[in-house]
């Protein structure tokens, strides 16, 4: 009220407070965890996320295992035998899927012109989106195993080597997908789209990659179709972390092949890295 | 001493073939209030965006807080608020959790219950964000920009959705804002709001200055004629004057008593606004 008689000459005239001295800008690692804790925070308040995304693989697991418990004809339970699969399928759901239509959906309502309008480092946000994938990635892992060894019984790898080839897929599976997620968000001109451009794929690539049907079971020219993305990769290094030695004998090629997993995984890595760099925008199209 | 916090010299922009913004010189001081005015597709979004280093321009020089806004880094961005024109997403956290996490990112923030506060929002402070209404996630915005003590605070149609009273307690929160040195650019539809809040108005139109002055005086306003009506014998009669005491002291004469529905008007912000608009028309119109 008293502002409003004020003339506007005398407020100009009297000296205005000097701008206030800042120090520098808090560090990019700081802001990427406390970005992290958001994340984190924000996803576990969307029950569809959780739902479909985190805890969908465990409820796979738990069907297939009650309901195919008793004529299923693999050698082995039915829990073992679609365990590594959907361990690859949970891990490509949480990284791919959650980065791609977040990261669509943060950057068609604005959220993410909001953040470049604050003194936030780019990477901040990286490390925060890393934390997210990585904290439900280890969870999916805890998640699934913890399902299938305590109500199913399940048989867990019991060898060192077993655990680091389940340890290097998981790393190297998880980091392809959530380059490749981060790559597809920017496909997507609105955020419905995104949850089509991600889910579509995702969905035909789990039947065609092992995780449902075996790969032995696919003409070639699918085989060689579903060779070229990674969860096929990332299903069969878990299989061969997770399966007896003779189980070898089911693949395409008779063998785990291990170094043309990891290869082809790491081929991913690169490839999503390069999009993601090239492609990667902060506003829509039509911000300009 | 002169302390400009922005220099814009013969700003131009082109969108294909339209010159969105075709020439445009502003100097904006310290602690002053700007009022960007204009019709959608003026200019005026595109010219603000550039100040704010979110859009590249074609030629001229800018210069905000002494920077290239295009090329200017994190400590800058510090330094600078934005309150967008569309209210955007903000993470699905309770409104303290928000402006605190927004807080994170300044060197020099102010304390975030003061800020929510500010806004009028502590009743709604544990609240999660998106179940605001339209108008308290507006405010929400508002706390977002300041939360970092900006020295330089860009509004852009910041009260859309507001009612009346909130409308006035927002516009003593930027005269506060402005009195503690901030300086203030925003962009508005509301020619009562520019009226109220701004030092100088400028109306941009086909991307070129149209007018820059106090509200008072812009486009000749206080020295235009006013017209002064009454009733009499029956019938409306006005007549338009440069000295419409005279006139009314004339007339006070005749009239026993008071003068029957007696006005004295001078034309508002929004006529001459108005009038400028349509001048643009005429001549866009006619035959060449």
């Amino acid at each position: 009220m008293n502002t409003w008689t004020t003339d506007p000459t005398t407020t100009t005239a009297t000296a205005l407070p000097s701008p206030p001295s800042r120090g520098r800008p808090p560090g990019a690692l700081r802001l990427g965890l406390s970005q992290g804790w958001v994340e984190i925070r924000t996803f576990s308040r969307e029950w569809e996320g959780v739902l479909f995304t985190f805890a969908l693989p465990a409820v796979i697991l738990t069907l297939f295992a009650t309901v195919m418990g008793g004529m299923f004809d693999m050698g082995m339970p039915a829990v073992d035998y679609f365990l590594p699969g959907l361990m690859a399928m949970g891990l490509m759901s949480v990284s791919f899927q959650t980065l791609g239509v977040s990261i669509a959906t943060e950057r068609d309502y604005g959220m993410l012109r909001r953040l470049r309008g604050t003194p936030m480092p780019a990477s901040a946000y990286f490390v925060g989106k890393t934390i997210l994938v990585l904290f439900l990635a280890l969870g999916q892992v805890v998640l699934l195993l913890g399902v299938a060894r305590l109500f199913f019984d399940a048989t867990l790898p019991t060898t060192v080597g077993a655990w680091a080839t389940m340890a290097w897929v998981f790393v190297l599976g998880t980091v392809a997908c959530s380059l490749l997620g981060i790559a597809v968000s920017s496909m997507a001109r609105t955020p419905q789209a995104a949850s089509a451009v991600v889910t579509f794929p995702f969905l035909i690539l789990q039947f065609v990659s092992g995780i449902f049907v075996p790969v032995m079971a696919l003409p070639e020219w699918l085989l060689n179709l579903a060779s070229l993305f990674p969860l096929l990769w990332m299903a069969q290094g878990m299989r061969a972390a997770f399966f007896p030695e003779a189980m070898a004998a089911l693949e395409p090629s008779g063998a785990w092949d291990l170094p043309m997993v990891a290869l082809a995984l790491g081929i991913w890595c690169v490839v999503g890295l390069a999009v993601t760099l090239t492609t990667f925008r902060w506003k829509t199209r039509k911000d300009g | 001493m002169r302390d400009t916090v922005i220099e814009v010299t013969d700003l131009r922009k082109r969108y294909g073939a339209t010159d969105a913004v075709a020439g445009i010189d502003l100097d904006i001081e310290r602690g002053e209030i700007f009022a960007l005015l204009g019709p959608n597709g003026a200019g005026k979004s595109t010219t603000v965006e550039i100040l704010e280093g979110f859009r590249g321009r074609d030629g001229g020089e800018v210069r905000v807080l002494g920077e290239d806004p295009g090329r200017a880094g994190r400590a800058w961005r510090a330094r600078v608020g934005v309150v967008w024109q569309k209210e955007t997403l903000v993470p699905k956290l309770p409104v303290r959790d928000v402006v605190r996490h927004f807080a994170g990112y300044y060197p020099l923030a102010d304390d975030p219950d003061e800020v929510i506060e500010r806004v009028g929002l502590t009743h709604k402070s544990k609240e999660l964000a998106e179940s605001l209404s339209g108008g308290q996630l507006r405010r929400l915005d508002v706390a977002l920009g300041i939360v970092g003590r900006p020295e330089l605070l860009f509004l852009d149609e910041p009260t859309t959705g507001f009612d009346p009273k909130a409308r006035r307690e927002f516009w003593e929160l930027i005269r506060s804002l402005a009195a503690g040195g901030t300086t203030i650019v925003l962009t508005t539809h509301y020619l009562e709001e520019a009226e109220a809040l701004a030092d100088r108005v400028c109306v941009i139109a086909h991307g070129r200055i149209r007018a820059i002055d106090t509200p008072a005086a812009l486009d000749g306003r206080a020295s235009r004629q006013a017209t002064v009506s009454w009733r009499e014998e029956g019938e409306r009669r006005e007549v338009r004057t440069d000295e419409p005491t005279r006139a009314v002291a004339e007339m006070a004469g005749r009239f026993v008593g008071e003068i029957p529905e007696l006005s004295v008007h001078r034309p508002t912000l929004e006529e001459v606004y108005l009038g400028m608009i349509n001048d643009d028309h005429v001549a866009e119109e006619a035959p060449v």
